[in-house]
């Protein structure tokens, strides 16, 4: 098939890329470096040779588990960075290459050290954690015992005075004896200070009353600020607690419940004396460490920094690494072990490139062997391949989404790229909402570079990748929106005044009744005196209906002629014949006469009725047209082209059944004839493919699927061109809301002659201009030419059956991770 | 309203049920165990795991692994699901779901209480514990000295509570009385969870009556098979046996007087569900019967699967998960500790 190319341009978008099967032969020790020359250029698809081996039983498992250790220490590094707040600077100046083993050795090296530093800072910082917290205990704790001193004085005081005054009547010894008895018990009182989570403080209050049966004296106090804790290093309220108990039995209970909570405690001097002391000192050590953590920082900040300039190279370096060894682990082993096989598509016209990539990586690894290249011959359907653009790419993904084309089948995406946006346009018709399309598509083409590396919500990638499709359709709807004179529903006399004029001064605006026509036709499009007018549905009705099945039966035709284009190709004279002919017949002479008749009235300006004569057609083909007729001789011409359908039917259907069950008699009788054709290379390809190339015929099977293409294709003929209609409905549907729009929002915004009023109006008009017309109206008729395509157009000739190119590629790599 | 959740269940618990039934089709399937089996070191299981939907949770985990970091990561990703679920869950499917969870907080309890009788440190114990289970106050445990002080000082606060009123004793802590004190927590726990599934109503009911009827019956057979020998009596044993399921009540008569394990099995063999599961053991055996019953008990949690518009498969994911941990906990002990012939002994595959 490559050899049939040199006869025609080449056909770039038109049939993929012819592509063939290679094996190349590696010698093990410069393999590593000619895979990665390959991923370098990226048109080699290498075929999975030990696809029954499971991940860790092939060669380079190792490697790879090498390669993800390296990815989980640069991850770490990241998350360190982004921790810290420094930025991997894009792109550094390119230093000194990196080989896997010094990479590993250096990262290994820079993980330790970076976890040493941090271990360190860790301990300082736990330990300026406990002293703030010891501090904030001290302060805490020490207010509740001056304010608990202060009260036990008054109380003191006011016994005593009490005393004083009472001393003369009431029995004196006794009270003495209890406050001395007071003062004994109090002595063996024992407290606790230290800081409880203030989220759990309430059930340790309780937990702490039940515990000891209520022979606890708990205070709290919370920290106006969130205390960053010890043990987990997370910032958490406290609350300052002072607890006092008695007893050792109760102590210890307390003290498993303080750890329960993770209530850290402070020793607590009651001495005041001691406790300012405490304080001074304890805030001198916080400010001590605070400068070693600081340093500690700073030279952590610093490592990072230079991990920060390296870690885009690395990052790369390690998953280019790592898809190398994952393609080697495709490749088979030879038995000797001192060399790999690999076999893969590659597309022709790449093979000077990977030969030259070969010797390039023979001659840099110092090999003493080079790898053999050669062509395999295979009846295996390689894989698809377009070159397309960035312009043309997201027309190929339309019909990708439909289906991949099968290898060398005509691509549809050819003719999409003016079809869809045209036939969207159709149904958009509108110049003032295609230049509000344009102009947001506009933006994105010009801040193309800015998009495309960042990553962007769901729906704005989406916008983005098919920039061009919009940009398409917004000029195509602009030219649409000129021919039905449409701008936000406002008629424009754009190209000249309107041909119509009022014959005199009583005629109103809004009815037709009393135009005249004064000067030339209106030059290119529609006549904007016809807008408003009472006949303006009617009119622009038989126009578009018209015109859609006119647009439907030409692409139909098109589908139809890529067929006969496909059957050429693949030199298949039973579909042109017995396929493409009939069908041909049978749609133009139904649907083809009916558009020839509709140029004919438009152009005569008959008053015929189609309807009347496409039904008549089928129903008494012989009756008279009488007042019906469009040209002479039509009764014979409509009688020959039903006849010629009526034939069309049966010659789809029956022969090509029978001519495949002949063919494949003689080929099987050829069979036991033919010699031995296979030369030893290919022998060893076929081998495995041979079996399923002659299945078994079965007539009926063959018959049926014919039969059901035959059905399908003749009614599809009245449904696809009734499916064509939708372009009138969309457009009529889009005119009309925008009427809406305009009329009864804008309009009667304005008519209220109030400035408040009017400014609700202009601002609901734009949300449902926007909202309803750019944005929803915009999607339906996308879908709706989607399904033109994808349907009508494309089940005329297209299989879809391929699978996609996918090369190993580090290009596509780096978009491919994260 | 039997027979119409279709109409109101996807109002509250469609979402849910969608996210479940994703969760479940992430589980490890045959061939993926095929893949574990063979591996030959922890590190080669991490790779593969990587593979499947643990990865987030494992692939940051430096080389030298150990079976718990697995377990403990794998646990996580439970952990992390369970939340997401119970934060999206309105009622009533809010408390089943935290019913779910109140038998690794018996679990725990016991496991803290045993750890600090033995002597244990309460940090490392509660690293033990299964996240699942935990609650605020459960370090506190280690402070009680008795059942009645335990359920005063700690419990009270617990959902277990009320699980609590048939085994208040002022007895001191044994080991005897604790795993008494598990049962008995066990079978409250279950018959609770019973009423509320009845009270669910629905498929509910009827899936999760079914398998939590074969929970309380293993369970029933375990209590009969590990009190063999001792010197619990009859009638306590008894009164350790819930009371639902397909051995209630006659049954449950009958095991209470067994007295060697083929015994046990006369009796189970009467019953034609679990026939098949003790047809497959040998005389005199009971190592494998944990295995028979898993592997019968997973079956039934896929079975719950093929229903729709019920909770049951809550609980059905949350046990096959659990199963799973256990799974990749003795491949990944198998392998640590060159064990490989032992591998496939009690290995459960899920689908």
């Amino acid at each position: 098939m490559a050899e049939h190319g040199g006869c025609c341009p080449p056909m770039d978008l038109f049939r993929s890329e012819p592509m063939h099967l290679v094996q190349v032969i590696i010698p093990i020790e410069s393999a590593r470096l000619t895979v990665s020359y390959l991923g370098d250029i990226g048109l080699i698809q290498f075929k999975d040779l030990n696809a029954e081996k499971s991940p860790f039983q092939r060669t380079y498992a190792g490697q790879i588990k090498r390669c993800a250790e390296l990815a989980r220490k640069l991850r770490f590094f990241k998350d360190q960075m982004s921790k810290a707040d420094v930025k991997p600077s894009a792109k550094s100046d390119a230093k000194a290459e990196f080989n896997l083993d010094e990479l590993e050795v250096k990262l290994g090296e820079l993980e330790a050290e970076l976890t040493e530093i941090n271990g360190n800072s860790e301990k300082l910082q736990r330990s300026y954690n406990e002293l703030v917290e010891y501090k904030l205990v001290l302060q805490k704790a020490g207010e509740f015992f001056k304010e608990a001193q202060s009260r036990a004085a008054a109380q003191q005081t006011e016994v005593s005075s009490q005393q004083a005054a009472e001393e003369s009547l009431e029995t004196p010894l006794l009270k003495d004896q209890e406050s001395t008895a007071d003062q004994g018990k109090q002595v063996k009182l024992g407290f606790l200070t230290g800081l409880v989570p203030k989220g759990r403080s309430m059930a340790f209050e309780r937990i702490l009353f039940r515990a000891t049966r209520g022979n606890v004296f708990l205070r709290q106090s919370s920290v106006d600020e969130a205390v960053i804790d010890p043990n987990s290093g997370e910032k958490v309220e406290k609350n300052v607690f002072v607890v006092f108990f008695s007893g050792e039995r109760a102590k210890s209970k307390i003290l498993k419940i303080c750890e329960a909570f993770g209530a850290n405690r402070y020793p607590f001097a009651e001495d005041l004396g001691k406790q300012a002391q405490m304080i001074t000192e304890v805030s001198g050590r916080i400010s001590e460490l605070k400068t070693t953590i600081d340093a500690g920082l700073l030279h952590r900040a610093n490592l990072l920094e230079t991990i920060g300039n390296q870690y885009e190279q690395w990052s790369e370096l390690v998953r280019k690494e790592k898809s190398i060894y994952h393609t080697l682990n495709m490749l088979s082993i030879d038995v000797t072990k001192k060399c790999l096989v690999a076999e893969g598509w590659s597309p022709i016209f790449a093979t000077q490139q990977i030969q030259d990539a070969l010797q390039q990586a023979t001659v840099d690894s110092k090999s003493q062997v080079g790898a053999i290249f050669q062509v395999l011959h295979t009846k295996e359907l390689p894989p698809t391949y377009f070159r397309t653009n960035k312009f043309t790419e997201s027309f190929q993904t339309i019909v990708d989404a439909y289906g991949v084309a099968k290898y060398q089948e005509a691509n549809p995406g050819v003719y999409t790229v003016v079809t869809f946006p045209f036939l969207f346009a159709v149904m958009f018709g509108d110049w003032g909402h295609g230049i509000c399309i344009l102009l947001a598509t506009l933006f994105l083409i010009f801040r193309e570079k800015k998009y495309s590396s960042q990553k962007l919500g769901d729906i704005m990638e989406m916008t983005f990748g098919g920039r061009y499709v919009i940009l398409l359709m917004a000029l195509f709807s602009i030219y649409t929106g000129l021919i039905y004179n449409e701008f936000f529903s406002v008629p424009f006399e754009l190209f000249s005044p309107s041909a119509y004029a009022c014959r005199d001064a009583a005629c109103s605006e809004a009815t037709t009744i009393g135009l005249i026509k004064a000067r030339d036709t209106y030059p290119f499009g529609v006549d904007p005196a016809w807008h408003g007018s009472r006949s303006e549905l009617p009119f622009l009705n038989s126009l578009k209906m018209k015109m859609s099945i006119l647009l439907g039966v030409a692409q139909m035709n098109l589908g139809i002629i890529l067929s006969f284009f496909n059957a050429l190709y693949f030199r298949n004279p039973v579909n042109v014949w017995f396929q493409f002919i009939p069908q041909m017949i049978f749609l133009n002479g139904l649907f083809g006469y009916l558009s020839l008749l509709i140029i004919v009235k438009w152009c005569t300006g008959s008053q015929a009725d189609l309807y009347h004569v496409m039904i008549y057609m089928f129903l008494s083909p012989t009756d008279d047209l009488g007042e019906n007729q469009l040209f002479p001789n039509q009764k014979t011409v409509q009688l020959v082209l039903l006849l010629l359908s009526l034939i069309a039917v049966p010659w789809m259907l029956l022969p090509k059944p029978f001519i495949l069950k002949a063919q494949h008699n003689r080929t099987h009788q050829g069979q036991s004839y033919t010699p031995l054709e296979g030369t030893e290379d290919s022998l060893q390809v076929e081998a495995g493919h041979d079996a399923h190339g002659h299945g078994e015929f079965e007539f009926s099977e063959v018959f049926v699927h014919q039969l059901i293409h035959t059905i399908e294709f003749v009614l599809g003929a009245v449904s696809n061109t009734a499916s064509y209609l939708r372009l009138w409905a969309l457009s009529l549907a889009h005119s009309e809301l925008s009427t809406v729009f305009y009329e009864k929002v804008l309009l009667l915004a304005w008519g209220y002659n109030n400035i408040i009023i009017l400014i609700v109006g202009i601002i609901v008009f734009i949300f449902a201009t926007v909202g309803v017309l750019l944005v929803m109206e915009t999607l339906s008729a996308f879908l709706h030419a989607l399904r033109l395509h994808w349907v009508e157009f494309q089940n005329k000739f297209y299989e879809g059956d391929g699978y996609k190119f996918a090369p190993f590629s580090f290009a596509l790599l780096s978009d491919e991770d994260e | 309203m039997y027979g119409f959740e279709a109409m109101t269940f996807n109002i509250h618990g469609g979402y849910l049920e969608a996210i479940v039934r994703g969760h479940r089709s992430g589980l490890l399937t045959a061939a993926d165990y095929n893949n574990l089996c063979q591996c030959e070191t922890l590190d080669d299981i991490k790779m593969h795991l990587t593979a499947t939907e643990y990865g987030p949770y494992l692939q940051n985990e430096p080389s030298p692994l150990h079976t718990t970091t697995i377990v403990e990561k794998c646990t996580l990703k439970l952990v992390d699901e369970y939340k997401h679920m119970l934060c999206q869950a309105t009622e009533p499917l809010s408390t089943f779901l935290e019913y779910i969870t109140y038998g690794h907080m018996i679990d725990n309890v016991v496991l803290i209480v045993t750890g600090t009788l033995h002597e244990r440190d309460v940090q490392e114990l509660l690293e033990k514990c299964h996240p699942l289970g935990m609650f605020d106050s459960i370090a506190t445990l280690a402070v009680a000295q008795n059942m009645r002080e335990l359920y005063r000082l700690v419990l009270v606060d617990t959902p277990l509570a009320p699980y609590f009123s048939e085994c208040i004793t002022s007895e001191d802590l044994d080991d005897m009385n604790i795993e008494i004190m598990r049962n008995t927590l066990y079978k409250a726990y279950l018959e609770d969870f019973y009423r509320f599934c009845q009270k669910l109503g629905g498929a509910t009911a009827e899936i999760m009556s079914d398998l939590l009827a074969f929970e309380a019956d293993r369970r029933a057979v375990n209590i009969t098979i590990n009190s063999i020998g001792t010197e619990l009596t009859r009638d306590d044993r008894r009164k350790l046996y819930s009371s639902f399921g397909l051995l209630y009540p006659y049954g449950h008569e009958e095991l209470a007087v067994c007295e060697d394990i083929d015994q046990v099995r006369g009796v189970m063999e009467k019953y034609p569900p679990y026939q098949s599961t003790f047809s497959k053991l040998s005389y005199g055996e009971s190592q494998m019967l944990d295995k028979a019953f898993y592997e019968e008990e997973v079956k039934r949690l896929c079975l719950s699967f093929e229903q729709q518009f019920h909770y049951g498969v809550f609980f059905a994911y949350m046990r096959l998960r659990e199963q799973e941990i256990r799974n990749l906990m003795w491949i990944s002990e198998c392998v640590a500790q060159n064990q490989k012939s032992r591998v496939h002994d009690s290995v459960v595959f899920i689908f």
